[in-house]
């Protein structure tokens, strides 16, 4: 009871949030956090079945750079071009899923296999850089000023905050759904034990499939949704190997076998970037007047520390381990009395 | 359209085109190397290979320009500087995660490479720096050019797999070196100190990483991003091999090599890289164990 209550509380927070007086720099964080979030889940909803895919910024790239060629080249509208970047991503996570699937590609090597991915569908990118501009970026052609449904764009960002938190909501929902559904028993039997559990009749192949297609699907969504938030997207922000990583490692910090695991992952991770970048400045900062260091670098140095440590003494996340904690409080209670 | 394409094929700059893809490959082998010694003993993939590179790079770019060693000196303390950091890896990393799933060691050393790249940035900025140093380039035919660098770094490759084979195949530690990768368990009941083996195998496999910076220095810029360039390619290479099987990565690296510089030669150079990926993605299907794996 106490815990609906609390929901409810966070929930009239986050929908009074753009009406309290917060600032457009301060609003705009959480909509990056928002939509981030929901990568990071729709990533997780395979991720905590042992399927580490290093691949989806590959599937990230697809969603925003179909979306916007689309729209720039053919005039398609996102309410189409969004659709059609989900499906195009889909198809692509079945073209490399359904072979690792069949042929048992696992752990390692499966983490490798779609780490190619994300670096051909970079490479594609950057190759065919006379339409998609390349390292440089693409930008969508702006639909009149202001809100326009049509092209999804807009330059409120409180109407965009509702959106990412409709969105955000929405991806809890589904990993929720997929926490619930006799899937995940069939996925968790996989996990454990891929012969024994084909013995007893799990479609192996079908189900870690259907996972697959799921958080590719949600990965190419919010890819597209950064692209119409930030209206700027390039090869190296929603792609290639660096977001791969990226996404893994929030989730990791996180936790991974929980519902709100990848949100205070992109919660800690983003927050940590913004702050560190603000405190410490892009000013070089010299020692003596030969060596100079360069702190813009410091965020990333930070970032690969704790990513470390987090692995070797919280596998399981933040939330993993005070979900831990809270339990075994719960069970030495239980054993007191 | 297939006429011009009969006469790219049949062209002198084809064929220089399919000895520097030959000779790209020593370069990709050399990559390669260390980080299979380091799977096929301990198990573990270092994503963090190519950053341990980049390091190295930096060590003989500073002893050179600034300090002003001779550079076969600057080399060798990168060298000592790579080998260092392969076996801190170990020491403050890896070996806290030998027990935990493949999946976190693999993670802890991606937890690295951004810590490397930082560290990089923080320490030496963003600039690009060259070394300054072409060894030149060996005129075959009229029309024909080779790299003296690349052909150094072919011999180089093509001694050090010589070199490690023989330590493996002969010595006393390279026997012991190659039962532990056989099995792991046993070895600490026939009495080896395990520990001290990753350790050694860690330092090796980083000591190969700043032999591959040394060439590598000599061809491209150093900057604290580029090992993105030619990490992801490195990986490709072992695994195509068949992870941990040496020979195999060295085959590996000249199918890549060639499949690269041929996509560029008809193309541009990403198509290169995007057919060597696609073809490697193909390949993981038909053979998942890798290309050159032999059968267990």
């Amino acid at each position: 009871m106490n815990s609906k209550l609390l929901i409810a509380v966070i929930a009239a927070i986050l929908v009074a949030l753009p009406f309290i007086g917060l600032d457009s720099y301060p609003l705009h964080l959480v909509i990056v956090i928002l939509i981030w979030s929901f990568a990071y889940t729709g990533w997780s909803i395979m991720g905590r079945f042992g399927l580490v895919s290093l691949g989806h910024g590959a599937f990230m790239a697809i969603g925003g750079y179909v979306t916007a060629l689309l729209w720039n080249e053919l005039g398609l509208s996102p309410w189409i071009g969004i659709p059609v970047a989900m499906i195009c991503a889909g198809g692509m996570a079945v073209l490399i899923g359904y072979p690792c699937f069949r042929f048992r590609i696992v752990g390692h090597y499966f983490a490798l296999v779609t780490l190619a991915l994300s670096e051909v569908v970079r490479q594609v990118i950057i190759a065919t850089r006379d339409t998609t501009g390349g390292s440089l970026g693409y930008t969508p052609e702006r639909h009149g000023d202001g809100w326009s449904v049509i092209a999804l764009q807009s330059d409120d960002r409180t109407i965009f905050y509702f959106v990412a938190l409709f969105v955000w909501m929405a991806g809890i929902v589904i990993w929720r759904m997929v926490d619930r559904s006799m899937a995940r028993y069939a996925l968790e039997a996989i996990s454990e034990d891929e012969d024994a559990s084909a013995a007893v009749g799990v479609q192996v192949t079908k189900e870690k499939l259907k996972v697959t297609v799921l958080s590719a699907v949600m990965t190419a969504f919010a890819g597209a949704m950064y692209c119409q938030y930030q209206m700027f997207i390039s090869p190296d922000t929603i792609g290639g190997v660096g977001i791969s990583l990226q996404i893994v490692f929030a989730v990791v910090v996180g936790g991974i076998y929980n519902s709100l695991g990848p949100t205070i992952g992109a919660v800690i991770t983003l927050l940590l970037a913004e702050v560190l970048r603000i405190w410490i400045g892009t000013e070089a900062a010299c020692i003596t007047d030969k060596i100079c260091l360069n702190v813009a670098g410091v965020p990333l140095l930070v970032y690969g520390i704790m990513l470390v440590l987090f692995i070797i003494f919280l596998p399981k996340g933040i939330v993993g381990a005070c979900a831990d904690r809270w339990r075994a409080r719960g069970n030495n209670g239980a054993l007191a009395k | 359209m297939f006429a011009e394409f009969t006469e790219a094929l049949f062209s002198i700059f084809f064929v220089e085109t399919l000895i520097n893809g030959l000779l790209l490959g020593g370069v990709l082998a050399l990559l390669s190397l260390g980080l299979n010694l380091i799977f096929g003993v301990i198990d573990v993939v270092w994503i963090c290979y190519a950053e341990i590179i980049m390091l190295g790079m930096y060590t003989i770019y500073f002893l050179h320009v600034d300090g002003g060693m001779p550079l076969i000196l600057a080399a060798a303390c990168g060298v000592g500087v790579t080998a260092l950091l392969g076996w801190l890896t170990h020491r403050l990393v890896i070996g806290y995660l030998l027990q935990a799933a493949p999946i976190n060691q693999l993670l802890a050393t991606g937890g690295l490479l951004f810590f490397f790249q930082g560290a990089a940035m923080v320490a030496f900025g963003i600039e690009f720096r060259n070394l300054g140093v072409s060894l030149g380039s060996l005129a075959v035919s009229e029309d024909i050019y080779l790299s003296w660098t690349r052909l150094l770094s072919f011999a180089i490759a093509a001694g050090v797999v010589v070199v490690l084979y023989q330590f493996l195949s002969r010595s006393y530690l390279g026997a012991a070196i190659r039962a532990i990768s056989q099995d792991r368990e046993i070895m600490i009941l026939m009495g080896v100190n395990t520990k001290k083996l990753y350790l050694l195998t860690s330092a090796i496999g980083g000591g190969l990483a700043g032999l591959a910076a040394a060439l590598l220095a000599l061809q491209y810029d150093v900057h604290p991003f580029i090992g993105l360039s030619f990490g992801p390619i490195t990986f490709m290479v072992c695994v195509m091999g068949g992870l941990g099987n040496m020979v195999g990565g060295f085959l590996a690296a000249f199918v890549f090599s060639e499949l690269i510089t041929i996509g560029g030669y008809f193309a541009e150079l990403e198509w290169g890289y995007v057919l060597a990926f696609a073809f490697f993605i193909a390949a993981m299907f038909v053979r998942p164990e890798g290309l050159f794996a032999r059968k267990s």
